[in-house]
């Protein structure tokens, strides 16, 4: 099985064990899909991370919009600036820094 | 897509097998379709929704946290029956505060959970275009 930073991951790339997550893993599979991370990546990954560890699930994109909207204003809760920030979804990929599974219902 | 009226029926206790997480799965794929989407709570399938419950001790994941978010998919009706609870010793107050905030009403926090009768429960089910029991 494939593996970033020593932890394992699945074929898409999520981290099989939730557990191993650290920034150092997060960096990393940054790097690998080109994205440079800042602040306001972080910010969303942070959010993904406490919407997770809360109520122990992935939110779905439509979700964690309207959530980022609530929590940080609607200029940062929009998909249009989610995706600038994650170009590969901020449920998918977003999730995946996060060492987060994929989101319930995302194909 | 026309939206059709989904139940899901869930009639057993949280662990022991995996129906009730399962169910849940799949009520947030249906809501992810924005379908009309509410949940049915009878016989031990009201425990799901009891509150203060510990995972630790069986290694299990404490997906009882995932109810809370279920207003944030725009989930809002959790009907439990009357009748399944008093059987059990429980009333409303044992169960999971669950709210959601209404959009056409100043986002303005309200209770997902309506407890209704049997025969209410009867009549809601004979509502919808597709109900689902696990």
């Amino acid at each position: 099985m494939a593996q970033i930073c020593g932890a394992e991951v699945d074929e898409e790339g999520f981290l099989v064990d939730l557990k191993d997550w650290n920034e150092d893993i997060c960096k990393q599979m940054a790097a690998d899909d080109e994205v440079e991370l800042t602040e306001e990546h972080w910010d969303v990954i942070n959010f993904l991370r406490e919407y997770f560890e809360e109520y122990q699930i992935a939110p779905a994109v439509r979700v964690l919009t309207k959530a980022i909207a609530k929590r940080m204003g609607k200029d940062k809760g929009n998909s249009k600036y989610l995706y600038s920030l994650f170009p590969y979804g901020p449920g998918k990929q977003g999730c995946r820094f996060a060492g987060l599974p994929k989101p319930t219902g995302c194909i | 897509m026309a939206t059709k009226k989904f139940m899901y029926l869930n009639r057993r206790s949280s662990f022991g097998t995996v129906y009730a997480i399962e169910s849940l799965e799949v009520v947030l794929i249906a809501a992810a379709f924005e379908q009309d989407v509410s949940l049915a709570f009878m016989d031990d399938g009201v425990y799901q929704i009891v509150e203060g419950q510990e995972t630790d001790g069986i290694g299990m994941k404490n997906f009882s946290k995932t109810f809370h978010a279920l207003g944030d998919y725009d989930i809002n009706k959790l009907y439990v029956s009357k009748e399944s609870l008093e059987e059990r010793g429980l009333s409303e107050s044992d169960l999971m505060p669950l709210v959601y905030e209404d959009e056409d009403d100043d986002w303005e926090e309200k209770p997902s959970i309506r407890v209704v009768t049997n025969d209410e429960l009867k009549a809601i089910m004979s509502e919808q275009d597709v109900c689902l029991s696990f």
